[in-house]
Order: C-alpha cells, then sequence, then structure tokens
C-alpha cells in the first residue's frame, strides 16, 4: 500500500519493477537492512552446516571442553602482549638512539624476528636452544630448556615485539620534537621526558596498531599447539584438534573453537574502541572537560594502557563459562554498536 | 641569592654556532644583570633564535662559555656530567616558546605543575598552590582546568609563561613570543611580560620585532646583524639615533 500513495504523488509514468523495489528499500532504515544481511549470512552457513549433517549434540557436548582452553589462549597472548609491548619500547628507544650498541642490537633484533616465520621461531625456542644449552654444559641445559607454552610466549612475545618496535617508534616520533624541547626546557631529564610528556603523547598513536596486534596474536597463539603441550594447557585450537581426532568429526569442534575465537577478538575491538575514545581526551576541541571523564570509561580504571587491556581480560574470562548463546549475542550487539558509529 | 642586585645572571662568552658551512653566531659576548631586560631585535635568519636556543644548549653551540646563575658551563661533548650541568643550567632559565609547545596531554594547571613536580619534587599540593598563584599572575587562573586546545594563542602563552614562571628561574628567555599570534592577541600577551619586569622584576632575554615593548620596557636593545651584536644600548640610543646604517634601515623599515 505504500508504493500505492507514493504513486498518487508522482507523475503517473510507468515505473520499472527495479525502480519501485528502489523506492522501497530507500526508506528502509540501514540498520533494519543491516540486521537483514547478518541473519541471511547465518541462514546460509545453517544450510551449509545442514548439509554436511552438522552434529549439533557433539558441538553442545564438547564445547566447554573446548572452551576451557580459553583460559589458555588468553593467558599465553597476555603475557606475549606484554612482553612485546616491553621488547617493543626498549626497541623503539633503541632505534631512535644514538648510542651505537643500542641502535645495532635493537637492529639486528628486529631484522631477525621480522624477516623469520613465527613457527620457525618457535620450534628454534622450543626445540633449538636446549641444544645450545646442552652445547655450554653445566646448568645451561636447563635454564635454556622451556616446556610448550613458555616457548609460545616467548616466541609470540620476542616476534610481535619486533614488528611493534616499528609501531612504538612511529607513535613516539609523531609527537613533536617541540614537545621533547619543552620537556628539556624545564630541566626534565631524558627518562622524566619520556615517561611524562613523549610517552603519553604517543600512547594515543600506539593504541590502535597495537590493538591489531593482539588481536593478531590471540588468534596466532594457536600455533602454540603445533609446540605439544599436556591436556590440562591446552588452548582452544588444540582441544578442537583433540576432538575432532577423537570422534572423526572434524567440522563441529573447528567450528566451536573459530567462534570462541571470534568472540574473544570482538569483546577486545569493544574495549579498544572505548579506551581510544577516552584516550582523545586532550585532542577534541568540544570535549567537556574533567565532568565527562567518568561516564567515558566505567568499571575498573586502572592505568592508562595496560588497565584497559587487563579490564578487557578479565570480561573475557568471567563471560566465558555461560555458554555459546551468550558469546554470540555479546559478538551480535558489538557488531551492531561499531557498524552503526559512521 | 646573597648577592647582591648587580650581580650576573646570564653570561654569554664568545658564542659560536656553525650549521655545516653556515656561521649563524660569530662570537657573541653578552650579560645581563639581575631584574634587566634585554631585547633582540634584527633581520630573520640573523641568529636571534639561535643565540636564545644556544643559551639553554636546545641548540649545540660549536664554541663558547655559558653562565646562568652561577652554573658555568662550556661547550662540549655531552658527558654525563655535562648533562646533569646542562639541566641545573635550564631548571634556572625559563624558556617562552614561539609555538607556546604546551603539553595536550594535560589540563592548563596540570602544565604549570609538572615542572616543579616532576623536576624539583615538589608536592603535589605545594605545586598546586604556587600554579594556582602564576595562573592568577598571567590571568589565567579561570582557565586551570582547561586543556590546551579549548584556548586562544594568546591564552596559551600566558599559560606558557606561567610553567616557565612556575620554575621559579633567575632570568626567562622569551623567543618571539608574540610572532605566532593574531594580531589582537598580541597586547595581552605583552601586557603579562611587562608585568614581570615590573611587579617581580625578572630578569628577561627578550627576541621580538615589538619595538613598542622594547622602547617601553627594555633596559638595553642589541642589534643583531649576521651573527653579530651590531649595536647596543639603551632603547632611546639605538631606536632614536642609530650608528650604523644596518640598524637605521632595520628600524625604518619597521616602525
Amino acid at each position: 500500500m505504500e508504493a500505492a500513495g507514493v504513486g498518487e504523488v508522482r507523475p503517473p509514468a510507468p515505473k520499472g519493477r527495479r525502480e519501485r523495489l528502489e523506492l522501497f528499500t530507500a526508506r528502509i532504515p540501514f540498520w533494519v537492512k543491516l540486521t537483514l544481511v547478518w541473519i541471511c549470512i547465518f541462514i546460509v552457513l545453517g544450510a551449509l552446516f545442514a548439509a554436511a549433517r552438522f552434529d549439533t549434540d557433539l558441538m553442545k557436548e564438547k564445547f566447554s571442553f573446548i572452551a576451557r582452553g580459553l583460559t589458555w589462549t588468553v593467558i599465553v597472548s597476555a603475557m606475549a602482549i606484554v612482553l612485546a609491548s616491553v621488547l617493543a619500547l626498549l626497541g623503539a628507544l633503541g632505534r631512535l638512539s644514538r648510542n651505537s650498541i643500542a641502535f645495532g642490537v635493537t637492529g639486528f633484533y628486529t631484522s631477525f624476528f621480522r624477516g623469520t616465520p613465527l613457527i620457525v621461531q618457535m620450534f628454534l625456542i622450543y626445540l633449538g636452544l636446549p641444544q645450545i644449552g646442552a652445547g655450554l654444559g653445566g646448568p645451561w641445559l636447563e635454564i635454556l630448556s622451556f616446556d610448550a607454552l613458555t616457548a609460545g610466549v616467548l616466541a609470540l612475545g620476542l616476534n610481535y615485539g619486533a614488528y611493534m618496535t616499528e609501531i612504538f617508534r612511529a607513535g613516539i616520533v609523531s609527537v613533536g620534537h617541540g614537545q621533547a624541547e619543552a620537556a628539556d626546557a624545564i630541566g626534565m631529564t631524558y627518562r622524566q621526558k619520556m615517561r611524562r610528556i613523549v610517552l603519553p603523547q604517543a600512547l594515543r598513536v600506539i593504541i590502535p596498531p597495537t590493538g591489531n596486534e593482539f588481536i593478531a596474536m590471540m588468534k596466532d597463539s594457536a600455533l602454540v599447539s603445533f609446540l605439544g603441550t599436556v591436556v590440562a594447557r591446552m588452548e582452544i585450537f588444540r582441544r578442537a584438534q583433540l576432538v575432532g581426532r577423537e570422534t572423526f568429526q572434524n567440522l563441529e569442534p573447528l567450528i566451536v573453537a573459530a567462534l570462541i575465537y571470534w568472540g574473544l577478538t570482538t569483546v577486545f575491538q569493544y574495549f579498544q574502541g572505548r579506551l581510544e575514545k577516552r584516550m582523545s581526551k586532550g585532542y577534541v576541541r568540544g570535549a567537556a572537560t574533567p565532568a565527562a571523564k567518568p561516564a567515558m570509561l566505567p568499571g575498573p580504571a586502572g592505568g592508562v594502557g595496560g588497565g584497559a587491556m587487563m579490564t578487557a581480560v578479565e570480561a573475557l574470562e568471567a563471560g566465558a563459562g555461560p555458554g555459546l548463546e551468550e558469546t554470540e549475542a555479546g559478538t551480535e550487539a558489538a557488531i551492531h554498536e561499531h557498524e552503526e558509529e559512521p | 641569592m646573597a648577592a647582591g642586585a648587580n650581580d650576573v645572571v646570564l653570561r654569554v662568552e664568545d658564542l659560536h654556532k656553525t650549521f655545516g658551512h653556515l656561521e649563524v653566531l660569530r662570537g657573541i659576548t653578552m650579560e645581563l644583570r639581575r631584574g634587566e631586560v634585554v631585547v633582540i631585535f634584527g633581520r630573520s635568519g640573523s641568529g636571534k633564535s639561535t643565540l636564545l636556543r644556544c643559551v639553554n644548549f636546545l641548540e649545540e653551540p660549536t664554541q663558547g662559555v655559558i653562565e646562568v646563575a652561577g652554573i658555568r658551563v662550556e661547550v662540549g661533548h655531552r658527558t654525563r656530567e655535562k648533562r646533569e650541568q646542562i639541566r641545573q643550567l635550564r631548571i634556572r632559565a625559563g624558556m617562552v616558546f614561539q609555538d607556546f609547545l604546551l603539553f595536550p596531554h594535560m589540563s592548563t594547571l596540570q602544565n604549570v605543575m609538572e615542572g616543579p613536580v616532576t623536576v624539583k619534587g615538589k608536592s603535589a599540593e605545594e605545586a598546586r598552590g604556587r600554579g594556582m598563584y602564576f595562573l592568577e599572575r598571567v590571568g589565567m587562573a579561570d582557565k586551570a582546568e582547561e586543556y590546551p586546545i579549548r584556548l586562544s594563542g594568546g591564552q596559551k602563552q600566558r599559560v606558557a609563561i606561567a610553567r616557565a614562571l612556575a620554575m621559579e628561574p633567575d632570568v626567562m628567555l622569551f623567543d618571539e613570543p608574540t610572532s605566532a599570534l593574531d594580531p589582537e592577541l598580541i597586547g595581552e600577551v605583552l601586557e603579562v611580560m611587562k608585568s614581570l619586569s615590573t611587579e617581580l622584576h625578572m630578569t628577561m632575554l627578550v627576541v621580538t620585532h615589538e619595538m613598542g615593548f622594547a622602547r617601553e620596557v627594555a633596559n638595553r636593545v642589541a642589534f643583531f646583524h649576521e651573527g653579530i651584536i651590531l649595536e647596543e644600548g639603551t632603547p632611546e640610543d639605538v631606536l632614536t639615533n642609530p650608528r650604523s646604517p644596518e640598524t637605521k634601515r632595520f628600524i625604518d623599515a619597521v616602525l
């Protein structure tokens, strides 16, 4: 009947089906269309799964077993991102230093760890270092032998630290030279200048790409499973593989694993978005001063970078239990929140 | 500290600075006594700003000696010891930049408190009280909680002056403090600078093109030309009866 109403107002020129359709869909709000698109995608996927005789009972049964790997995925990623951030900061300061030792060592570090595959680095640390330890003799064999998870954390941290060195370097450079001069002029030491003036401003530039690196790392933590771990410490992907081998059904556990990774990264992105908003204080002319602060980030307000990251991790761990439905609902909600912004 | 009112606060001896083959400073020697205001003027590119930046070692001089409030630093390789000397010198020499360079991630009051707290180790309480006092002095107390992005150029520069003042320096260096300002905002900054001299008897070395300020506030003016001080004296002498033809040409062009 809406089409009829339009027909009366407009000139009675004959309209093609296509044009009528265009006019009709133009009135539907964007978010409604978006929801429909998402529903269609899930219907198509559902149909495909049905065709593969999807065993939802197996998924339900094995969900909690696989989801328990979330703890280790999060622990490995969180420890590795802390290591990577520390290395990236030192690396960036080294690359910006005029000290030949600092510049040379960090140059070698970034070149090697960016130039070789992550999986090779993992095996080098897990299998190669003990060999060096054995050659050195004495206590070295003990010192250079790591269990699979530790080796995984070291490799992920070293590898991502090398990439993030460039992010940190660019962030520090983005803080104008004048700011460093202003800090020098009031008599700050190098450390004070970095800690109080340069790094807080650099963080604004560093955080968004670092969030991306963290998301990539949460996924790359699956590589640790190739080193082999005891059942109690298996992360998500290894557990999914194990279920697949045991039941000869691979699709279901892998889908469960993929959904858990997806939920994890989406929740993290949501918190990253909030953190970025908070960091823009002092850079947005319209933003009100102190009064608006509490509204922007409720919950435990920690130090700038690490605090919000830990908030995200805590939320993930809390949300790991309830079940797939809840995780998915959270995913959808977060997606809508993002899509509505533009 | 206990010395008389006539002691030398800033001493520059035979200062040289070369950029590559270009000799920007060709032997500058000058002294500022406590409470004196000296205005340096001259064509752009004559080395005025370089001189100011060399005085607190933001620019590394090629040769010479700088002394601020008894801290005497000879130009040379920056060893650990020399870096500490330079830092002590900078604490005693407040700097105001052409482009303000406030810390954008801090409120106005935090900007003013930063030096006393971080560098001098003052308590936050004490620094807050002193900070508000200095913001009051430059007429910015009502904007204490505001972030720099919400301030006008003139307001920013006044906060920058308060930030330098809060370190309670022996001498203030002004590097073209009004050059980046819209014309209608220049007056408020010059007014504050004038009050520093008349009310606090602050020793000031000012690079500026504001000849009115020089005439009114300066004890001495120095005309900079091709890396040397070509002419120096009281504002009346130099600005009304310049001796060298270069000085005369510049003054005629500016006034």
